[in-house]
């Protein structure tokens, strides 16, 4: 039980979580990262936020703290009075009726019956009543103004934000976690077989590169057609494994000739052991580092290509799309998507990058 | 030097091949059947055909593929599958804009953020080192869309600065009245990360024997900083600079496409909007081989900059 009383000297992860735990800023950014993760697996299990589609409020209601939108209201006010003369044909006539009939017209009453029996009427009756109990519809009674302010089509913004973070969030954590996979699978193949392998490789690399990552991911997306999702970090992480490749690979060059990897050799590891049991420990902390740097990227590529409309499909929100919708928005004076959408972005992409810094200097103490 | 150049140029054709065979890829054989997107969705199995011979997509795969090389060497890419335009007549007349947008954006940003940093470089772990430094961190986090979406509506919109949008055909009117808006932006976005860059290259250099010996034999601060720091600072900063000329071209892409600026990179995005292919093939191709062209260019400027180099 010699083994138990030794004291334990502390490894690369422990020295650097001490390290980072020093630094206040660091530990301050990480908390903000937290809070966004923790944020979105709640909307991401549908605990928040899953209602983000309803149309709770009026199109375009303002947030609360500005007040209600008083041009609007009363443009709205003068339009339902000034008494439009009853079309019988009209075949919003009921729906009128019934609008006013919830603001409380005295002049409201029950439908005409004009003797013609409406075919579809019992099924648009039960629809009706379907919708009133689950809350929505036309019978939901629309907020004037909300916490931060309502879209074009009156659906709560903060719920909108916290889907779009997300979804852009999670595009762009999986596609990091994807492109480092692929950088560092192929770089540890080039650094630990060199020869016939890493040359291959390195022109496979040189090829990736000559092409301005922009543009390759614009060609890319010009050729798959099936907008998604998935395609959008199918497509980053094709288009962007190149850095990690690089740095992975001159970690193998220098680990492979080193005396514990001639060990392992000794005793009969095989090349899949030595490379990823033995060395892939001792270079972890660069691809981990690759990771955060290639998460920050991607959320900001998914943000454009998703402004352009090449990336998340209609019907999903993500920071792009709200930003898309926003650019007309601000020219009406409804700032609130626009500000809404920005500031989740600035706060995670500082706070992210914040900490990707502390963690590079907390892995690698030798760099600062 | 001839035998330098000669072997890098040697170098790339490998890459180039590869660049090219990846294209082709994508468009030919991921891309799927082009016939069925330019025949639109009324159309019979005999357009279809007909379009696909048209095309030479009914040919083997290596008849396809030399076709695109002779397509690339002779710069005739046919005629854009959207507009009829040639690729040709597209690629040329759409880098001039372009050029108008970045040039003086890259000389700007490169003036400026040289500036800032060998003078806040001087005045390390200062306040004002530490301010401009923040306000990089802070100016880099906000979306290039934003500050897009933001100075378009108060600088052109609100306060009429500029024009909102828009491309003119003389010279001057471009320069002067419709690129000024996008150059802005592009710099609100793009100093930050190149001073934060450019601070690190002076650093290295602040801390050399050479700066201590030219002070102590008395070389004014301005001297030092303009003459003695620069030109050594200046070999990693042409390096980078010129790394980045080519990705620039699409990089402005966003801005060309906002402000209504008819050049390569809207055209790439609308090409992609529109399944467009030769266009996007053309435009991939020939950046990739502008890049590879930088990059020798580079290395040349790097070796005029500092003799102490040895091209390999």
């Amino acid at each position: 039980m010699i083994v138990s009383t030794l004291p334990q000297s502390p490894g690369l992860w422990l020295l650097a979580w001490r390290r980072l735990r020093a630094d206040r800023l660091a530990m301050f950014s990480l908390a903000v990262v937290a809070a966004f993760l923790m944020l979105i697996s709640l909307s991401a299990t549908g605990l928040i936020a899953a209602d983000w589609d309803r149309e709770v409020g009026v199109n375009y209601a303002p947030p609360s703290f500005a007040g209600p939108d008083a041009q609007s209201t009363a443009n709205d006010a003068a339009k339902d009075d000034t008494a439009v003369p009853e079309n019988p044909l009209d075949p919003l006539n009921d729906v009128l009726r019934e609008l006013r009939a919830q603001r409380g017209d005295a002049a409201a009453s029950a439908p005409e019956d004009y003797g013609i029996v409406d075919p579809i009427g019992p099924e648009i009756n039960q629809l009706r009543a379907q919708l009133a109990k689950e809350g929505r519809g036309t019978a939901a009674v629309r907020a004037t103004t909300l916490p931060f302010g309502a879209d074009k089509w009156g659906h709560d913004i903060v719920k909108k934000t916290i889907k779009g973070s997300e979804t852009s969030i999670v595009v762009g954590l999986v596609a990091a976690f994807l492109a480092t996979l692929i950088g560092t699978l192929l770089g540890a193949f080039a650094g630990y077989f060199g020869r016939v392998v890493d040359d291959i490789l390195n022109w496979v690399y040189s090829v990736f590169t000559a092409v301005p990552n922009l543009l390759l991911i614009m060609a890319v997306a010009a050729v798959l057609q099936h907008k998604g999702v998935a395609t959008i970090v199918l497509i980053l992480a094709l288009t962007g494994w190149t850095g990690t490749f690089r740095l992975v690979r001159a970690e193998y060059i220098k680990h492979k000739s080193r005396e514990y990897v001639m060990a392992a050799d000794a005793i009969g590891a095989s090349h899949w052991r030595r490379m990823f049991v033995h060395i892939f420990p001792n270079v972890s902390h660069v691809a981990l580092v690759q990771m955060s740097i290639l998460s920050v990227g991607f959320i900001k590529y998914e943000v454009i290509l998703s402004f352009l409309g090449f990336g998340v499909p209609v019907g999903v929100v993500s920071w792009g799309s709200m930003l898309n919708e926003a650019r007309n928005e601000l020219i009406l004076g409804r700032w609130w998507q626009l500000t809404a959408a920005s500031i989740a972005m600035a706060v995670l992409v500082t706070a992210f990058s914040l900490f990707t810094d502390a963690l590079r200097d907390a892995l690698d103490p030798k760099l600062k | 030097m001839g035998a330098y150049i000669v072997r890098r140029l040697w170098q790339m054709v490998p890459t180039m091949a590869g660049v090219i065979v990846m294209v082709f890829i994508l468009f030919n054989w991921v891309g799927g059947d082009p016939a069925t997107i330019l025949a639109g969705k009324m159309s019979s199995a005999e357009q279809i055909a007909n379009i696909r011979h048209q095309l030479g997509i009914d040919q083997p795969y290596y008849v396809q593929l030399w076709i695109f090389l002779k397509q690339i060497v002779s710069f005739d890419f046919g005629a854009s599958w959207s507009t009829g335009e040639s690729v040709a007549h597209i690629l040329t007349t759409r880098i001039g804009p372009s050029l108008m947008v970045m040039l003086p954006m890259t000389i700007l940003e490169t003036l400026i953020a040289i500036a800032l940093a060998l003078g806040i470089a001087f005045l390390r772990g200062s306040l004002a080192d530490r301010a401009v430094m923040v306000a990089c961190t802070a100016g880099m986090s906000i979306s290039i869309l934003v500050y897009m979406i933001v100075f378009q509506y108060w600088f052109a919109f609100k306060w009429g600065w500029f024009p909102v949008q828009g491309w003119g055909d003389s010279v001057g009117e471009n320069l002067f009245r419709y690129a000024p808006l996008p150059i802005l932006i592009g710099l609100a976005v793009s100093v930050a990360p190149t001073l934060r860059l450019f601070r690190t290259f002076v650093l290295d250099e602040v801390g050399q024997d050479y700066v201590r010996t030219a002070r102590a034999k008395g070389v004014s601060e301005r001297r030092l900083v303009w003459v003695h720091v620069l030109r050594n600072a200046a070999i990693p900063i042409i390096t980078y600079v010129m790394a980045n000329l080519p990705g620039l071209l699409i990089g402005v892409f966003l801005l060309e496409n906002f402000f209504s600026v008819p050049g390569i990179g809207r055209e790439v995005i609308q090409a992609v909007d529109r399944s467009d292919f030769p266009v996007v093939k053309a435009a991939t191709v020939y950046v990739a081989a502008l890049t590879m062209i930088f990059n020798l260019l580079a290395d040349l400027l790097y070796k005029a900059a500092d003799p102490r180099v040895q091209l390999q």
